[in-house]
């Protein structure tokens, strides 16, 4: 199986409840990076490692303030994909980078497509790259078969939404507002139009996220899609000295 | 240089020319583009539609030319300095965007963008601005379309160009200091961003440089290439076209608008004067085509001031209107292309060429204007009797509490002063 399709698999395997969970790298602790990693990939059905930067025009309040402590601490791009690559074992559920596209391109994408590779990365979210921009990135990526996520929101015309389904590899990722992230989605009832309409057209396991913090978001949105996405929520159960585990359990309960 | 390279140069400079570019994608060349997240794509799309759409337009044009010619006091005025020209051994001219309404060249964008966002059916603007010049411009305008107007502002901007801040809010826009990222004009436009993000429908974004993705740098281009259009034409009355331009060059908006006009003039030398700061280490200055490579930030490939890991860099200047990463992306295409020369001019040069406008042509400039008349100072001494014209994009009123922390000197004391301020 190639790397997008391992990603797309265990989210079918979650029968319709997957969880997906994003973390800043390196937050709030460096040293605790693999440890909060290997606890979340328990309970997730794949992770989101979020690269931090310096201008996070898409996140809000939360994630600027872990990608901000994360950039003084050091953590890069570089660091990241060195720390997966230190790690014993293979990930328990698949993992993918989620950044903006300047660190990418610092990287090179060439270079970062075969050492994501190389490290067991599955694919990638790029916040800033709607798809008119992405070849560049996306052929670098089909070489190694890295899924390259599409995102969709509820201000996508219809016949874009279908596009961009059409081209999601590993799953479509359906922002649940207009919006950044953080904060607390009420679901509207117009919510459910919109995630059937893009359920009708996905080929490929269907996930909501941007504002879920509470079990009866998890499961009024799970009604419409396969999964959730939590992040926010996630990093400030973090800086309460939480357990992500427990976090995440009682989420998906 | 590769014959071939060449020869692609002068493709890219006759598309440009001809009106071909920004291309269909957004591009100039390899720069520009469209970089936003998903949420904000129909919105630009929209307006990408609505901006080709409108702009030819007759009524449209005749409602922004009138709004130009009575409300903001188009044409601006061509004037000789004399004694400066005197003083620096050439002939030299300034083209007076500090007479136009609110202070600065950046009304005539944000008249046409008030305008634009109006007949495009938004119920409210956000802009950012940096050193207030284009948030008091949109307020402006705002006040004058009937749009509720809400300006992001670095929280560093707010207190460096203070009465700036204090004419917005009379102008009726609500100032929303941001504490985030650098807190200024980059992290201004980054909360604008999220702003429009939230609300993409009936949220316009008028953007205050020719920066950002498509449409932006080729609707401000538009909106501003009445300076150098204007200027031209007036400088033909009294004498032949210029041997060089000058503009300073934060995003660009006053530059390109100056240099548009000139593209076509060969012998016309086009200057861009970065922010020069305190030194060429990263951090110490905003000079993005010297020292930067191309990158993507707020929307747009262009030169970009980052380290190796891709993080945007802080910049320094001691003028807000230059402080940021990052640049218009036909001002990189210009620079590639080798069309237009980008220099810069240190803080202390800026502030010596202020003191000498003010004492010898009794016009004081913004910080801003001061790097390129210090661009222009530095090339006069060695070309002799040449004639240069200069874009005097605003007025330095906004300035004095920046000004202030400096002794009132005689010329040439800008070094001193920035080292009796530090
Ligand atoms: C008077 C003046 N000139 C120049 C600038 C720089 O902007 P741009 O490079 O877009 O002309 C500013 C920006 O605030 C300004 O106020």
């Amino acid at each position: 199986m190639q790397p997008h399709e391992v990603l797309r698999h265990a989210l079918e395997q979650a029968n319709g409840s997957a969880l997906v969970a994003f973390l800043t790298a390196g937050y709030p602790e460096p040293e605790r990076f693999l440890q909060i990693l290997e606890e979340v990939e328990g309970v997730a059905d794949a992770v989101e490692i979020g690269v931090p930067f310096t201008d996070p025009m898409a996140d809000g309040v939360t994630i600027q303030r872990s990608s901000q402590a994360a950039i003084k601490k050091g953590i890069s791009l570089r660091w990241i994909l060195d720390q997966l690559a230190a790690r014993k074992t293979k990930p328990a559920a698949p993992i993918l980078l989620m950044s903006y596209l300047n660190p990418l391109l610092a990287f090179g994408f060439d270079k970062l497509a075969a050492r994501a590779n190389e490290v067991r990365v599955s694919g990638f979210i790029v916040p800033d790259l709607p798809y008119e921009e992405s070849a560049p990135l996306k052929d670098c990526l089909d070489t190694h078969g890295l899924a390259l996520v599409q995102l969709v929101t509820p201000a996508t015309p219809s016949g874009r939404l279908t596009q961009l389904c059409k081209m999601s590899q590993g799953f479509v990722y359906a922002v649940t507002r207009t919006g950044i992230t953080g904060g607390k989605t009420e679901l509207p009832l117009e919510l459910a139009e919109y995630l059937g309409t893009v359920k009708a057209a996905a080929q490929v396991p269907v996930c909501a996220g941007f504002g879920v913090r509470e079990r009866e978001q998890v499961k009024l949105i799970n009604q419409y899609t396969d999964g959730v996405i939590v992040g926010s929520a996630l990093i400030e159960a973090l800086e309460r000295g939480e357990s992500a585990a427990a976090f995440l359990k009682e989420l998906r309960l | 240089m590769a014959p071939d390279e060449a020869a692609q140069h002068e493709t890219l400079l006759q598309a440009l020319l001809n009106g071909k570019l920004p291309d269909a994608e957004g591009r100039f060349g390899p720069f520009g583009g469209r970089y936003v997240p998903e949420t904000l794509m129909p919105a630009i799309n929209r307006l990408t539609e609505g901006v080709y759409r409108l702009l030819p337009e007759k009524a449209f044009k005749n409602r922004l030319g009138s709004e130009l010619r009575d409300w903001v006091g188009r044409p601006t005025s061509l004037t000789p300095a004399p004694r400066l020209s005197k003083e620096w051994g050439a002939e030299v001219w300034f083209k007076r965007e500090d007479l136009a309404h609110t202070g600065a060249h950046k009304i005539n964008n944000a008249i046409g963008q008030a305008l634009l966002a109006e007949a495009l059916g938004a119920t409210r603007i956000v802009a950012e601005t940096g050193a207030g010049q284009h948030g008091v411009a949109s307020a402006a305008a705002c006040a004058r379309v009937g749009l509720p107007c809400v300006v992001y502002m670095g929280e560093i901007d707010v207190a460096r160009q203070s009465p700036n801040v204090d004419r917005m809010e009379r102008l009726g826009a609500t100032v929303i200091p941001v504490t985030s990222g650098d807190c200024t004009l980059r992290a201004a436009i980054d909360e604008a961003i999220r702003d429009w993000v939230s609300d993409p429908i009936e949220t316009y974004y008028l953007l205050g440089s020719a920066v950002g993705p498509h449409p932006y740098p080729y609707l401000v281009r538009e909106l501003q290439a009445v300076i150098g259009h204007e200027a031209r034409a007036q400088i033909r009355k009294y004498a032949d076209l210029p041997d060089a331009a000058f503009a300073c060059v934060g995003g660009g908006s006053n530059a390109i608008g100056l240099f548009y006009a000139f593209l076509a003039d060969e012998n016309v030398q086009l200057f861009g004067v970065e922010a020069g700061g305190r030194g060429e280490t990263l951090g110490d200055h905003s000079a993005t085509l010297s020292a930067g490579r191309p990158g993507v930030l707020h929307g747009a490939h262009s030169m970009l001031l980052y380290d190796d890991d891709g993080q945007i860099q802080e910049t320094h200047s001691v003028s807000a209107g230059l402080d940021y990463p990052g640049v218009g992306p036909e001002h990189s295409l210009l620079k590639m292309i080798g069309r237009v020369e980008y220099v810069t001019a240190s803080d202390s040069e800026a502030l010596d060429a202020l003191a000498e406008c003010c004492a010898l042509e009794g016009i004081l400039p913004a910080l801003e204007t001061a790097h390129a008349i210090a661009g222009a100072r530095r090339w006069a001494a060695s070309n002799q009797g040449t004639r240069i014209l200069i874009g005097l994009s605003g007025r330095g009123d906004k300035d004095m509490p920046i000004l202030s922390q400096y002794p009132v000197g005689n010329r040439r004391n800008g070094e001193e002063a920035v080292n009796a301020a530090a």
